[in-house]
Order: structure tokens, then sequence, then C-alpha cells
């Protein structure tokens, strides 16, 4: 009964969502290079700007793991006129937050402000040196890389650190992606000052540019805005391979395709910790890749749909082996990493790792029921307003449409998509991508 | 190694301490049965956050049963009458929304984000787990292993919260605040659902609960609806509050935790007040604004000095929450530099406090200060969930949340000479429990039994 019930309200959400036809995103290319979206909003008196490159971790080689971070991080640490104190109080005074983002695709940064002219105008200049002229100094890189070292040798003796590391690199082999974010204690001692100029020269380019504004500016002030940051910015020796014209289908500088596994490994890596932390995946999908909805929904009923999954159900709910068990996928430029996770003490990892195989082999020999599909995309086309609800949620949406090249009514396609999702699709996706006799298993701990 | 005691900060301090809400527009009535209806309409999206905050937390406990308030937050899900085991989720999911609750020191609340239409089914729930709550042996007994996991995952294996569990036990002497809000091993592993049920049966009661809904609604939408759901439940005669005390300081105390990791660290609390009078106090601003001079911002005093300039830390941060039922403190924490001696950190962070004790602290910095409230003030406006959160924290420390419209003023007024006056009174070293972590060193596959005082679980 509570199926057909939940069958009868998808029928009403599809008919009565509106999904993001509020939300107007404007588009454009910049002269320079380079491109923007914008969402104007003059609800709230505030501003929220992210101007993202090309430049993650996966721009590292294994000789210059954590270059890219590192660039990123001192990139705020003293720009064109400005001390790094300066940088920090010229924020400070008027309530601006800037902060790095960096992930393996990604190297940019995200500026909060007061819409107000005084204020934004400040700490858009701020931003705009940060980009263009940053100093690398090289007394404040010797102090960083301390910091980052020490960050990392506090995190290296930690189960989630360990167990992650091996996972990554298990899945990744030789791919980038399989380089650490941070970098490693060695590569980071070898950066130099060159090294991070050579680096911001490179990959802080205008063509390599997306920048996503939300917030309570009009058009003619976005435009203006975007020139200037653009400005002053390099053309790049090398302008990466962006035909801006189109925002549909195109992308990035090219990474190296990640390769699929061609057999399972099993790691136990001993730990003195009280839990035994379980990694297992695989390499999984893309940004824009055809299995995105299918693994999407069929992910929520395996373990990403918290107590709706089956990995919590099987786990916690049933046997009470975990606080968490969760499995996702993390879409990127090339295979993001798909990875299923839990935490048990040490006497029951065994009996863990068999109920989680078990659980995975069960999914993809036989998908999911019929109630358990109407559930998760119950879920997911209802909850769909709530992804949109804030400006630093539409702000994120627009800087991941504007990196990934996503088509603009991407927002507008995602519950049709995930309406139009079938139990074969499922089946079919996870057959073709999760296979289990290529899936990596990392414990950290024992069963002793 | 930042996370966990920044985490710790957060929890007490400056970067979590609420900006103020324009709460012109904050509506409340109070149900005949005694439970209070907070209504914030913000039609930005058509969401609605439901919040259910009940004045019962950690510090309500008794010895032998630490932890009981949060793991009645964990049985709350598993079932009434009317609703089995895990529908409550299942319901809440099968429309879109997302619901978790969570457990401090001072309360446990319940909480549901969904599209504004099914605001009706959160309340319904909601009420029905306030009356109708099921405590079954059979759940109980997997579900105290749940919470037990929670524990090794949040507390036994991370040194940073183990180091904060014990600051916390030393700090206080008497006061509840000493134990911590998940328990302590051993009373998880002793706990029946008898000592749940008890729980349960005590504090929860619509005149002990606070419904906060903020969203694209109407006040008297959410009135009618809150009688129609809770009005009907009966209220019911609480236990007599007692007060829990903490004597007045007597001395410096210092405890040391030692635990497998890499780097040490140390944590210094005072004792210092909590706000009592919103619109009369003075010393909570005056120690908020030292904060934020201390750690407010990317140059405020204490990261410019012993990260940047000296470099004997490679993190520092400092914090402090005047909103509680119980005893504040003012926190500073910091992770000394390779080869800097624990010591040397925290003598630079006294002759931090020493200089402000001195010479007081500039215009400029205090103005930068209150630049980072007033922005704050607008950002916090972009999250429903926050502005629920700000509400019913105010309201179940038992302060009359619209007067965070003062909270700004307030601020405003304070002056270099009354932060070096709270800094001369309070962040004494008679004031100060300090905590420091020495690094056991870690062989490969060893398995530690872990030396703490009242956690004597060892695998």
């Amino acid at each position: 009964m509570f199926v057909e019930r939940l069958v009868f309200m998808l029928g009403v959400f599809c008919a009565a969502l509106p999904a993001s036809a509020g939300l107007n995103i404007q588009h454009w290319n910049l002269p320079q290079g380079g491109v923007v979206y914008f969402v104007e909003n003059h609800d709230l008196p505030m501003l929220d700007i992210s101007v993202d490159f090309a430049a993650g971790s996966a721009r590292d080689t294994a000789a210059t793991s954590g270059l890219a971070a590192m660039t990123n991080r001192l990139m705020r640490l003293g720009a064109g006129p400005l001390s790094e104190q300066q940088v920090a109080e010229n924020l400070a005074d008027v309530g601006a937050n800037l902060s790095g983002r960096f992930d393996q695709d990604r190297g940019g940064f995200t500026l909060r402000t007061l819409s107000s002219m005084e204020e934004r105008t400040a700490a858009l200049a701020v931003l705009q040196a940060v980009l263009t002229q940053p100093r690398f100094d090289a007394a404040v890189l010797a102090r960083e890389t301390q910091r980052a070292v020490a960050s990392i040798q506090d995190a290296s003796v930690k189960p989630e650190y360990q167990g992650g590391k091996a996972f990554q690199t298990a899945i990744f082999g030789d791919h980038p992606y399989a380089l650490p974010e941070e970098g490693e204690i060695d590569t980071l001692g070898k950066l130099t000052v060159t090294d991070l100029q050579a680096f911001h020269r490179k990959y802080y380019v205008a063509p390599n540019m997306v920048i996503a504004i939300m917030g309570d500016i009009t058009r003619a002030e976005a435009e203006a805005l975007a020139m200037n940051l653009a400005a002053a910015l390099p053309k790049g020796e090398t302008p990466p391979a962006l035909n801006a014209a189109l925002p549909k289908g195109e992308t990035p500088p090219a990474l190296p395709a990640v390769s699929a596994l061609e057999k399972a490994v099993d790691t136990l890596i001993p730990h003195h910790a009280s839990q035994s932390h379980l990694f297992m995946g695989m390499p999984g999908m893309k940004r824009i890749d055809p299995d995105y909805f299918p693994l999407l929904v069929g992910n929520y009923i395996l373990g990403g749909g918290g107590f709706d999954s089956r990995m919590l159900i099987e786990i916690r709910q049933k046997r009470g082996l975990a606080y968490s068990a969760y499995s996702y996928f993390s879409p990127m430029q090339e295979l993001g990493p798909f990875q299923i996770g839990l935490q048990t003490r040490r006497d029951a990892t065994d009996e863990a790792v068999k109920v989680v195989r078990e659980t995975l082999k069960r999914f993809i020999d036989e998908g999911p029921s019929d109630a358990e599909l109407a559930q998760a995309k119950s879920n997911l086309i209802g909850g769909f307003p709530l992804r949109l609800d804030s400006n630093k949620k539409i702000q994120e949406h627009l800087a991941m449409i504007g990196f990934y090249r996503l088509p603009l009514d991407w927002l507008e396609h995602y519950p049709k998509a995930v309406e139009a999702v079938t139990r074969e699709d499922i089946v079919r996706a996870f057959q073709a991508r999760v296979k289990p006799d290529a899936l990596v298993t990392v414990v950290v701990g024992g069963a002793g | 190694m930042k996370a966990a005691w920044v985490l710790a900060i957060a929890a007490l301090g400056w970067l979590s301490a609420p900006a103020r809400a324009a709460s012109d527009d904050v509506v409340e009535t109070l149900l005949g049965n005694g439970m209070k209806v907070v209504v914030k309409p913000d039609h930005r999206a058509p969401v609605v956050v439901s919040q259910v905050w009940y004045r019962a937390g950690s510090m309500d406990e008794s010895y032998g049963t630490t932890g009981v308030a949060h793991v009645l937050e964990h049985m709350m899900f598993k079932g009434t009458k009317e609703v089995p085991s895990g529908e409550f989720s299942k319901r809440i999911a099968a429309v879109g929304g997302r619901e978790n609750a969570f457990t401090s020191r001072d309360h446990t609340a319940y909480f549901q984000t969904l599209r504004k239409e099914e605001l009706p089914l959160a309340l319904k729930l909601e009420a029905d787990r306030m009356a109708n709550l099921v405590l079954s042996p059979e759940e109980f007994a997997k579900e105290i292993n749940v919470v037990m996991e929670e524990r090794r995952l949040r507390t036994e294996d991370n040194p940073q919260s183990l180091l904060y569990e014990k600051l916390m036990s030393v700090a206080y002497k008497s006061h509840p605040y000493r134990h911590p809000v998940i328990g302590w091993m051993d009373d998880l592993k002793q706990m029946t659902v008898d000592d749940a049920r008890r729980w349960y049966q005590t504090w929860y009661a619509p005149n002990n609960a606070t419904l906060v809904v903020v969203g694209d609604v109407d006040a008297k939408t959410v009135f009618s609806l809150a009688e129609k759901y809770f009005g009907v439940i009966p209220a019911r005669d609480l236990p007599t509050r007692k007060q829990p005390g903490e004597p007045e300081p007597d001395g410096f105390k210092s405890v040391v935790l030692k635990a497998p990791a890499k780097l040490p660290e140390v944590s210094l609390v005072w004792a210092t007040p909590r706000l009592e009078k919103p619109t009369e106090d003075w010393q909570p601003y005056a120690l908020e604004m030292l904060a934020g001079v201390l750690d407010g911002h990317g140059s405020a005093r204490l990261p410019q000095a012993l990260v940047k300039e000296q470099q004997i830390a490679v993190d520092v941060g400092a914090g402090y929450d005047p909103v509680s039922r119980g005893p504040a403190l003012f926190m500073a924490a910091a992770t000394p530099s390779e080869g800097v001696a624990v010591d040397a950190v925290v003598a630079g962070i006294k002759a931090e406090l020493e200089r402000i004790k001195k010479d007081g602290v500039d215009e400029a910095e205090l103005r930068r200060v209150k630049a980072q409230v007033l922005s704050a003030q607008v950002y916090q406006r972009d999250s429903l969930f926050y502005q629920g959160m700000l509400i019913g924290e105010w309201a179940t420390a038992g302060l009359d949340y619209r007067a965070r419209d003062q909270r700004l003023e307030k601020l405003k007024q304070v002056t270099s000479a009354q932060v070096q006056a709270v800094a001369k009174q309070y962040l004494t070293d008679d004031r100060l429990t300090l905590a420091r972590l020495d690094p056991l060193p870690i062989e490969p596959g060893k398995h530690f039994a872990k030396p703490m005082g009242g956690m004597s679980h060892v695998r």
C-alpha cells in the first residue's frame, strides 16, 4: 500500500514541479577567453562569486605532487600591492570571505561579499590581485610547506588517510587522479617559487577560466565585473582547447582517460584503532556520462539514500555493525571513484566485509525492486527544490555546470531524467560499471 | 589535524557565535499545553525547515547513565504504535525530505527540510513520536551497538576528541558539562531500554519543547497545524529543574592525554560568564569581541603572531560561545610547529593575552570584528536551517531570541577598555585549565590500550 501511494505521488510531483524553471541562468563568453554564468537575484544584499580553472591536483605529476594545491594556497597569501596581512585585512574590513576551492579537477576561489558598492568593490579588488598578481613569496612558501607537511604527518597515522590513499592509488594506478590533492611530504619539500609561478602562468589563464556569479547585481554590473577579473589575466601560452562559443559538450583541457581495473585487489593495512575502516570500489563515472542518471538513482538504492539504502539497512539497521555505511559515485571530468565505505569494531570486520560484498553482488545481479525504485525517484524528484534553496547552493550548481560545460538546462532536465530511469537501465549500468571481479578492497585495522 | 579542535572551538566559539537575525518578522505562540511555536517566514524558495527542540541534553543526565539523551535520540527513529521502526525516515524521504537529529549538552533537536506542501507530514510524524514512542528491547539492543560504534568513530580513535573530552572532564569540577554528550563507554555498555524509557517519559512533553519553522509559510497556517498535531498532546509535570552549579575556579588545572598520534596539541579554557540578560549584560559581548580580535578573521592576532610571524605553531585558534544553559568557557588551542615545545606555544598565547591586558586593542581591530558580525548577519539569512538553529539555541538556553536584535548594537558599544577588562578579569591562570596531547609513538600494526581514566574500553 505504501508503495502504491509513492507511485501515485510520483506522478503528482512530475506534473506539479516547475523544476528550475524559475532559475534564469545567463551565460556569455569573454573576449579574453573564459566563460561567465550568472543568476541575478536581489532577495539578499549579498553576492557569491567563484572563479575556477582546470588547475586541480590532476595537473600534478608524481614528482610535483602538491604543486597545484600549494599554488592555489599561496595565491591568497600576498598579491600585487597587498601583503599577506593586507589581503586578510582588506577582506576583513568589509566582512568578505575569500576561500580557495580545490579538488582534483578544479583550482579556484570563492568569494562571498556584501553587495553594497563599497564592500563589493574592495572585495573584488582583492580577488583580482589574487588571480593576477600573486607574490609567491619564498618565506611564505617555506612556512606553508612546513604547515602542509605537519598536516600530512598528523593525518598519516589515521586510518581514514591511510585507507583513502591506498584506495585512490589502487583504483587510479598511473592516472594523476591517484595523486593526493594535498601532495606528499617529499615532493612538497622540493617545490620552489619558480614552480609555483610557472604553474600559475600555465593554468590560471583567461581562456581556462569559469566565472559563476549569484546574487544582488545587475547583468551590466556582472559583465563589467567579469571583464575586470579577466582583463589582467594572461591569455596563456597554450590556450587550452576551450571552444567557448557553445557551452554544451565542450570540456576543459584534456586529461588522460582512467583505465578500467582488470582484477580484484585486496589490501589489509594493520592499524591500532578500535575500528576497522573499509574502502571498496573502482573507477565509476564522469560528470558528463550517458549513465549518470541510472547510476545516480541506482546508487540511492544501493548506498546513497541513507536509511533508504541497502547498505545502511543491512549494516546498521539489521545488524548494528556500524554508525555509517554508504556508497557513492563521485563524478569528475574523467571517471571519478565509486566507493563503498564503513567503519566497524575490529572483531566485526570480517562479517561487515562479507555483508557488503553480498549486498553489492545481489544488487548488481538482481537490481532494485519496484518499490525501491519508486522510493528513490520519489526522493530525488521531490527533494529537487531543496538543492536550490539558497544562494550558496545555486552558486555551486552554476559553477559546476560551467566548469563541466553541462547544458544550461541541466537543472531543468534533472527531475525528468530521474523519472525516466528504468529498473533495466540501472541493472545494465551497474553491470557495465561495477565489476565484482575487479573490485579494490582496502581494510585498515584488523580482525584481532 | 585542524579539523577536530576547530570543530571543538566552533562548538564553543566565535566561528559559530550566532550572528543576529532580523527577527521583526518572527512570530510565536504558546499552545494550550505549553508548547512554544516560533515561525520565521522566508519566501525565497518553496521549501520549509521544521525543528522540534527539547530542553533536555546531556547536562540533564546522571552518573551511570551518561549518553542516554543521545541514545534516546537514536531510538526516536525506531517506531511508534502507528509508524513502525524505520518508517519515519522512509516517509520523509518519500517526499524528498531530509531529516536528522542532534543532541548537545543543552538540548536535543529533530529536524526535517521539505517542500513546503509537506510540512503537515513532518509535524504529524514529529507529534506522533513525541507521544507514542515504542521502545522495544530488540531495537534497543541493536541501536546501542550503533551508538558505541559512533563513539569509537568520533572519540575513541580520535586523539583530538579524546583531548577535548578529557579537558572538559577536568575544566568542570561538578557541573555535568564534564561528561561527554555521547556518554562514557562503560555507561553505554550498561545502558538498558528502561534508562531510555525513563528519559523519554521525563522530558518528551510538549511543555518542554519548542517548534521552530522557517521557510515559505505563513505563521497562521503553521500555528493551526501545530495546534492540530501537537495541541492534542497533554502537558506533563516536568521534574523540578535543579541548577547544577560550578564552584568558582580556585587555581590552575592541567591534564595530559597520552594517545597514539603524530603531533602534540594543547587546549586552554578559562572559566567565563555566559549570557544571562542579553539586553543588560556587557561582559559576554566583550568576551566575544576579544575572541574576534584573537581569531575572528584572517589577520587576527593569534594566527598573525604565532603562525605567521613567530612560526611557533602550525595552527592556532580561539573561541567563545556565550549562549548556553551552563557555565561558559573561553577557549584557545594550538598545534606546535615541529621542534617547538608545547610550553613555548602556551607562552606565546599568554603573551598575546598579556599585550591586550596591558595595552587594550586598537579601534581598527574592533571595527574589523564588527564588520564580520555585520556581514555574518546578512550571510546567515541565506540558510533556512541556520536561521532556525539560532532561534532554537536561544530558546532552549532560556534566552529571549528577540533580544538578538540588540546584539549588534551591544557589540558595537564594546570598547577597548572593556575588552581589556574582561581579559584581565577572566583570562587568568587561576581560571585556566590546560590539556596537552602527548603523542605515543606508533608502531605499525600494534594495537594500543588507551590509558584513559574512566574509559577502560580496550579491545
